[in-house]
């Protein structure tokens, strides 16, 4: 499969999802007003990973900020992977936060909570 | 119209208004603005906990606008902003206020009023369930919204979401959103 790689801008998230490696990277900003329009290919690559998943696959969230429509389509993302550990498959999200952000901290705890799949909260701490 | 702009901005200290703007609200403006409250932030350092929440709040507030503003009534001095909204951002002690102003036409004000209600008679706990419960449970609608945003003002904040309806003719109200976001502990 190929990878998905996307350069950051302003608004969006660079994006990293590697089939070989099996770690997936989703980093930095993600505000745009069109969030489903961005997402979209990387839930569709996502459905096509699931058919043939690694035995693990390793899942880095760090964002620095987000917006509640791209809060969605995150979710989206981890409807997928949360199919792929249904289907006995290893799969582990490390969610980052930088220090003292308790609203990124809550927003991954939110996540915890509805997709059952292991999550680990990170501290950045600079 | 009803709350007067130009009133407000001299009654108040007007040195504390960092950024006031009316029309149209498209991307562009949108990324000037997040762009130019940012660097005053970071310019007047601001600790990065506020910073972040004034941001947040900020983009919310704007992609609010820009996804569920009405049409401008047909009399109404800009009929060129597609998308009409104000935006007032100012620094008061211990914070930021952020004000955001639209037209409604009349048939949506109760649903939106509904809305804020049921947010401002929750507790934070039950702030953050309704959140959960509606990213879980709301496919995103043909407009683009989440419908969330409310909901993540209010739960960002801590505070209550201060509103006003202002009669405009009769199919129309401007819609005042009045959003303190500081840094004294929320309970």
């Amino acid at each position: 499969m190929e990878p998905i790689i996307i350069e950051g801008t302003p608004k969006t998230p660079t994006v990293k999802f590697d089939a070989i490696e099996g770690v997936f990277e989703i980093k930095g900003r993600s505000i745009p007003e069109n969030s489903v329009e961005f997402y979209k290919p990387l839930v569709d690559w996502l459905d096509t990973y699931k058919e043939t998943p690694l035995i693990k696959t390793v899942v880095n969230i760090r964002l620095e900020y987000f917006n509640t429509s791209s809060s969605k389509c995150i979710l989206d993302v981890f409807k997928k992977l949360e199919a792929i550990h249904k289907a006995k498959n290893e799969v582990e999200v490390n969610w980052y936060y930088e220090e003292d952000d308790e609203d990124m901290l809550e927003a991954g705890e939110d996540y915890e909570s509805i997709i059952r799949v292991p999550f680990k909260m990170i501290e950045i701490v600079e | 119209m009803g709350f007067d702009i130009e009133n407000y901005l001299t009654d108040q200290s007007k040195k504390n208004v960092i950024l006031f703007y009316k029309g149209n609200v498209d991307s562009d403006v949108i990324n000037h603005v997040l762009d130019t409250v940012e660097d005053k932030m970071v310019q007047i350092n601001e600790q990065a906990k506020l910073r972040k929440k004034v941001y947040n709040v900020l983009v919310e507030s704007l992609q609010n606008l820009y996804h569920h503003v009405d049409k401008v009534p047909e009399d109404f001095e800009d009929q060129t902003s597609e998308k009409f909204g104000l935006l007032i951002v100012e620094k008061v002690d211990y914070g930021y206020k952020i004000i955001t102003g639209n037209f409604v036409h009349a048939d949506n004000i109760e649903k939106l009023e509904e809305k804020i209600k049921r947010i401002n008679r929750s507790s934070h706990e039950e702030i953050k369930e309704l959140y959960k419960f509606i990213l879980n449970h709301q496919r995103i609608s043909a407009k683009g919204g989440g419908g969330l945003g409310l909901v993540d003002i209010a739960r960002k904040t801590g505070n209550k979401l201060d509103y006003t309806f202002k009669r405009y003719n009769d199919k129309y109200s401007f819609f005042y959103l009045n959003i303190l976001v500081d840094e004294r502990e929320q309970v």
